[in-house]
């Protein structure tokens, strides 16, 4: 655009690449080291970022399977990092289907139906989602405790308590399938209606087939969501087999049983695929709002 | 239409009568198991349901139903739960509610007068026979055959040992038996002469209740004669001496939590400072997020600028990737000996800096990885914002002379400023209560040297809470309960703020 370039131009797009350079590295410095961190021997070992001898105890640690110590003895691995992560996966899978369970009907009630109260409980679930769960851990752990001393699966240390205390989270969920439901014109459902078809006919074959783009969105972000969430599981979770990745992976770095090099290798193994989906989702999510627009 | 239409008709009334049975069944089980609260919860819920998906005036609300009640059940009650427990002295010695409590008293046994008997395990296929030999008379007794796999309570009613012919096995050696115990404790075995439990590894002796319940609701020691009363402004059963006997009970105490917040110095004074930290951090977080995630967007808008691709990806990585492993990963990154942090500070500067156990270093810390975790949020925004102001506005600056200093303190910040104040405030809320960084890096850690109650220089309010009540001694749900109520207080205000400006910026847009 600029046709007439000054001096000072030239060493400003410089200074701006070397400022960009460095950030970059800055960036990119952890995850470069803890691939090499999860290639090294040992525990406490130090090194430059291209490992001089590869080892892969880390690895078989983190996939469980049994390593050689340098000492000699066969080491098997004491946390079950696969675990954990089948835990979150299972956790955020079964979360995010009840997400979109109840955050479809709830929205096609908002965006189609007139009943008493409706902007009062749109603006009560916008409320909602701004005080955070995390204010509220001792009542639900007081609450799990109560429901685990009559029905124990429901209670503290089960899955099924994680999904319950998850299920309560659609406020945002709602809002965006409401506004990706008000884009599908009304006009198509009033012409299965006039067919003869039921409100929920309408709903579930004619309104649900056209909204799936928003519905994936939203299912990749409730399931992202669930794996990522750490403060509820640390208080409902505390049996080593029944932990989702989350909290389990602190249970690497502490003082007396630093697994360093452990570490490394189950979070490649678990964010690797976390981050893929994030991705997918973020990219997914682009194309699918920009097909629909959220409209608060 | 349909052609099974019997099953459209009748399938909606039988699937609501098989829910309603099934919920009465639930309830049932729930108030028999002492639970009355939790029962008449889910009393109203199944009510509300069948209300809702019985008459024709609430259709709407069917689909609204599961969705709401699931809100409801799980954050807003939780909410309101806190803001009750904030009022009571629940906590590790305040645990049970006051039958339980009391029950606990009246479970409480003590040796009585009679003979004890010895006893043998001897095993009957799967099962096992207890025996039972009187000391001074050699009566013996045996029982039936017991499964002994849990450790219900159970009252056994043995017969006379030459009543029953059978040829019994060796007993069971001493290291089973000591496995057995805890579910040999579970008897209750009932003697012609009295009711016996299992008071050593080999005998039986008769008990009595330790307590006796009077009329005016006092517990009578039926040893020693004392009285003890329950105090329900302590949560406590009391000697006449004001003796607190455990385990207490949750009782109200109003307002005696709020009390200690803001007056016991013990409690004011961390809390004080944690609350300044709280906000600094906050702000800080806030501010430097947005100062380098504004200052990527507006070179990344810069034409002059090549691979922008690349460099924007590369920088987008750390939104990717999940939190708490990134956090993680610096925990070990900044580790004060083998962490590489400081082996290449080391190499370089020959300097170590103990990030975890220097209070200044470590709030460093934070902020430093806070503001790599947070800005590719704020360049994404920012990116879109930029995209919005038009460009012959740099064009006029341009022919003015302008610099690029200029340009960006005249044209670009005043006009990102408003719509991008709305998200600033969600971003402050958001590390307001940024419990899962603090938790997973420092955990609060150094703790303050001064205070008589632990606390952390670098705790915010959220993870004061989560350690006053699920960590330290004492696990006090009743106070950190009443401080998460004060951090409502704070975010309802904070959100409010952040309401006002969202309604300027779409003001402004129209």
């Amino acid at each position: 655009m600029a046709i007439v370039v000054d001096k000072s131009h030239r060493w400003r797009v410089v200074a701006a690449h070397a400022f960009l350079i460095a950030l970059t590295l800055a960036v990119l410095f952890p995850f470069l080291m803890i691939l090499s961190i999860s290639l090294r021997p040992g525990n406490f070992s130090t090194g430059s970022i291209i490992p001089e001898t590869i080892s892969w105890e880390h690895w078989r640690f983190a996939l469980g399977l049994p390593y050689q110590a340098p000492d000699g003895r066969l080491v098997t691995p004491d946390l079950p990092v696969l675990r954990w992560l089948w835990n979150s996966v299972k956790v955020a899978a079964m979360s995010a289907v009840i997400a979109i369970a109840l955050s479809t009907t709830a929205a096609y009630a908002f965006a189609r139906m007139k009943f008493v109260g409706k902007k009062a409980a749109l603006t009560g679930l916008m409320l909602m989602q701004m005080f955070p769960a995390v204010l509220a851990l001792v009542a639900l752990y007081a609450i799990f405790d109560r429901i685990g001393s009559v029905f124990p699966s429901f209670g503290i240390d089960s899955h099924a308590a994680l999904l319950l205390a998850y299920s309560g989270g659609i406020a945002l969920h709602v809002w965006t399938i409401k506004g990706y439901y008000e884009t599908i014109p009304v006009e198509i459902e009033e012409a299965a209606k006039v067919d003869g078809a039921t409100p929920w006919q309408a709903f579930r074959l004619v309104l649900l087939p056209m909204a799936l783009p928003i519905l994936m969105v939203v299912f990749l972000l409730a399931f992202i969501n669930a794996i990522i969430e750490y403060p509820v599981a640390s208080v409902l979770l505390h049996q080593q087999d029944q932990l989702t990745l989350a909290v389990g992976s602190k249970m690497f770095l502490y003082e007396q049983k630093y697994l360093w090099g452990d570490f490394a290798a189950s979070a490649i193994l678990s964010g690797l695929p976390i981050t893929l989906v994030f991705v997918l989702a973020q990219k997914w999510m682009v194309s699918g709002l920009t097909a629909g627009g959220i409209k608060g | 239409m349909n052609p099974n239409r019997p099953l459209q008709r009748y399938g909606g009334p039988a699937l609501l009568l098989l829910f309603a049975a099934a919920s009465l069944y639930l309830v049932t089980a729930v108030y028999a198991a002492g639970q009355t609260l939790l029962a008449s919860i889910v009393l109203l819920i199944v009510a509300l349901a069948l209300w809702i998906y019985s008459s024709a005036r609430t259709y709407a609300f069917r689909y609204l139903f599961p969705g709401i009640a699931a809100a409801l059940a799980f954050v807003v009650f939780p909410m309101l739960y806190t803001m009750d427990i904030g009022f009571t002295n629940y906590s590790s010695k305040n645990l049970l509610d006051f039958p339980r409590a009391t029950q606990y008293f009246l479970d409480e046994t003590s040796r009585a007068e009679g003979a004890t008997y010895a006893f043998t395990v001897h095993p009957d296929g799967r099962q096992y026979r207890l025996r039972f030999e009187q000391a001074d008379s050699a009566k013996a007794y045996l029982s039936e055959p017991l499964a002994l796999a849990k450790e219900t309570p159970l009252t056994i009613k043995p017969e006379p040992a030459e009543n029953v012919k059978i040829a019994l096995a060796d007993p069971v050696p001493l290291k089973e038996l000591i496995a057995l115990q805890p579910r040999l404790k579970a008897l209750s075995v009932e003697m012609p002469d009295g009711h016996l439990r299992m008071t050593g590894l080999r005998e039986f002796a008769p008990v009595q209740p330790l307590y006796e319940k009077q009329p005016d609701g006092a517990l009578k020691n039926r040893e020693t004669g004392a009285l003890i009363k329950p105090n329900f402004k302590t949560g406590f059963y009391e000697t006449a001496a004001g003796e607190r006997l455990q385990p207490g009970f949750q009782v109200g105490i109003g307002l005696e939590n709020y009390k200690r917040v803001f007056t016991d110095p013990k409690f004011s004074q961390p809390f004080a400072r944690i609350f300044g930290w709280t906000v600094g951090f906050a702000a800080l977080s806030m501010f430097l997020t947005a100062a380098l995630g504004m200052l990527l967007a507006v070179l990344f808008n810069w034409d002059s600028l090549r691979f922008k691709t690349a460099y924007r990806t590369l920088l987008f990585l750390p939104y990717a990737v999940p939190g708490f492993i990134s956090i993680l990963v610096f925990k070990g990154l900044f580790n004060n000996n083998f962490g590489e942090i400081n082996l290449i500070l080391d190499a370089l500067f020959g300097i170590k800096p103990a990030w975890f156990s220097d209070p200044l270093l470590a709030k460093s810390m934070l902020l430093i990885v806070n503001t790599w975790l947070g800005y590719p949020y704020m360049m994404l925004v920012c990116m879109g914002l930029l995209k919005s102001i038009p460009a012959d506005l740099y064009e006029a600056s341009a022919v003015a002379g302008a610099g690029p200093l200029t340009n960006f303190f005249r044209i670009t910040l005043p006009l990102l400023i408003k719509p991008l104040t709305p998200l600033l405030i969600a971003c402050f809320a958001f590390n307001f209560n940024n419990f899962v960084l603090i938790s997973l890096l420092t955990a609060g850690h150094p703790d303050f040297l001064d205070t008589t109650a632990p606390a952390g220089t670098t705790d915010l309010l959220v993870s004061y809470t989560y350690r006053i009540a699920f960590q330290d001694s004492g696990q006090n749900y009743g106070l950190a309960a009443s401080i998460s109520t004060v951090i409502f207080v704070m975010v309802a205000v904070i959100s409010l703020v952040q309401m006002r400006f969202t309604r300027i910026a779409e003001e402004e847009k129209r």
